[in-house]
This record gives structure tokens, sequence and C-alpha cells, in this order.
């Protein structure tokens, strides 16, 4: 087997994605050539990870330019908010007077037929 | 404690309040600069995707659910505008997306051995990083340092997740042979290697 046929199965073994095959694990563990890359991508991929705490720097304009373009986008949602707020509030309002409206007409409905009953009583 | 108040300010930006996603911006922009960074290899264009990314999130943060940290979906969000952009880029600059762009190494003459300590590979490696091509970049971005699974890197870069497996492995093995040239021997270097190779 050559080393060079091995060289891109170490580089997806490395992280455990997958397993070598048991030719090629045979080959690795008789080849110092293919251990030394196995250990160098190891390495590889502790410097990477060790990457993620290290935080690329640029000046602080890049907060208030951010801040800037999500202020009219917050405005805008603001306003959609209290539209829909404002539209509930109407819908709600709406029943409440629909409701109300139809209390009294029954009111005014059942007095009036006691009203009739005590007349004709009388 | 601090974590409570993280999630509190999630709490009330997912009901609307401005003030609170602005505090959640200040918390994370660091951050997510530095992997939009990462990914399209510059400072104006990572600005510009970090700026796309916060606009996004703060349409899309009444669906975030919470179930993954917010730092994560900040990232899921930030991969997928950057590949956008560079997907926009490319149609301008064509020969920069290229999967099989050459890396040149600069550098051909240095001795891994002088470089054994991780600190110097570190430092090499951002520039290595840097060298490769966007796509292979962001693959191995996503996966080695901000430990994106195969299946998010494939919906967040619009690639199937055998393509995005097999960026990877080329992205690792372009950045093995940049970081370790090979000697005039055809030897690796490097007394530390060997240590490592031992301890295999």
């Amino acid at each position: 087997m050559q080393c060079e046929t091995v060289s891109l199965q170490l580089a997806e073994f490395v992280d455990g994605d997958s397993n070598l095959s048991l030719e090629t694990g045979r080959h690795v563990e008789a080849c110092l050539r293919c251990q030394a890359e196995l250990a160098q991508y190891r390495k590889l991929l502790r410097a990477l990870t060790m990457l993620r705490d290290q935080y690329v720097t640029t000046d602080a304009s890049i907060l208030d330019e951010l801040l800037d373009a999500l202020r009219p986008v917050a405005s805008v949602h603001r306003i959609h908010r209290l539209h829909h707020r404002n539209k509930k509030a109407a819908y709600v309002g709406g029943i409440a007077a629909a409701a109300t409206a139809t209390a009294a007409a029954g009111a005014f409905v059942i007095a009036s037929r006691l009203a009739g009953r005590q007349r004709l009583a009388g | 404690m601090e974590s409570e108040k993280f999630d509190q300010l999630i709490e009330e930006a997912r009901e609307g309040d401005h003030r609170a996603f602005e505090s959640l911006v200040r918390q994370t922009y660091a951050d997510t600069y530095t992997l939009a960074f990462r990914l399209v290899g510059n400072e104006e264009d990572a600005r510009d995707v970090v700026q796309e990314t916060y606009l996004r999130a703060h349409k899309g943060i009444q669906k975030f659910r919470g179930d993954a940290q917010l730092s994560t979906w900040l990232h899921r969000i930030t991969a997928n505008c950057a590949s956008t952009f560079l997907g926009r880029r490319g149609r301008d600059r064509h020969e920069q997306l290229q999967d099989e762009t050459d890396v040149v190494d600069d550098h051909p003459q240095r001795d891994p051995a002088q470089r054994a300590d991780l600190g110097d590979l570190r430092s090499h490696l951002v520039e290595a990083l840097m060298h490769l091509p966007p796509k292979l970049r962001a693959v191995v971005v996503l996966r080695d340092i901000y430990d994106m699974s195969h299946q998010s890197i494939a919906e967040q870069l619009d690639i199937t997740e055998s393509a995005a497996k097999v960026r990877l492995h080329r992205a690792r093995k372009r950045l093995r042979e940049r970081l370790y040239p090979l000697n005039d021997e055809g030897d690796l270097e490097g007394g530390a290697d060997e240590e490592d190779a031992r301890a295999m």
C-alpha cells in the first residue's frame, strides 16, 4: 500500500469520522511516515480547536454600525407591533361593544314584555 | 447567574424588547465577527456579513426556541450569510472560489521543528487558513473550530453532507501540507511529531 493512498484517509480518520480499513491500519502501524503524518493531523486539530477562544480584533466602530443598522428595523418592528396591538384592541373593543349592545337590547325586550304583561293583568 | 441574565435577555428580545436585543448584540458581536472574518477572509466583507447576520437574527429571534445555544444559532446564521455572500462574490470573481485553486506555500524553507510549539503553530495556522480557497476554509472553520455537525454545515452552505466531508478532508490535507512541508529526503521533520507518533 502506498503512503499517498493512506494520506487522505488519515485526514478523515483523525477526528473519528471513519475507521481505517484493516489493510490501512496495518500499513500505518508499520510506516513511520504515516504515523508522523497522523500525529501532525492530530496536532493540527488541537490547534484548530484552540482557535475557538481566540477572537479576531476589530475596532469598536463595528458595534456602532451594527446598532445603527438595527435601529430602523426595530422602529418598523415597533410600528408593526403597535399596529397589531391596536388592531387587537379594536377587535376586542368591537366584540365588547357588540356584546353590550346585545345585552342592552335583550334587557329592553324583556322589560317591554314584562310591562305588557303587567298592563294586561291590570 | 450570568447565564440566567443572558436567558432573561433572550426572552425579552423574543418578546420584542429592542434594548434586550441590543444587549445581546453587544455580548455576542465579537464572536460573530470572528467567525465571519474567518469565513470570508477580510474585514470589510466580514462587517457586511455580521450586519446581515444580526438583521436576520432580529427578524427571527421570535422563532428561536432555545433548544440550541444562542451562539450556535448565531453561528448557523453567520455561516449561511457568509455562504450567500461568497456565492455572490464568486459570481464576480470566479477564480477565488474554485475548489481546486492551488494553495501556494510561500515559505517552503520553514523548518517545522522550529515551530513545534502549539502557540507558534497557531499563528501559522491562522495564516494557512487564509490561504485556503473560501469553500474549503468555510468547512474546516465550521467543523474543526466551531464544532458544527456535518449535517448543519451542509445545510448552511447548501451542499450535500458528503460534499462537506470531502471538502473538510481536502482542507485538512492542505493545511497539514502547508504547515509541515516535506524536506528534500521526503521525510517529515520534527522531534515532537515523532514523539506524537510513538504515543499513537
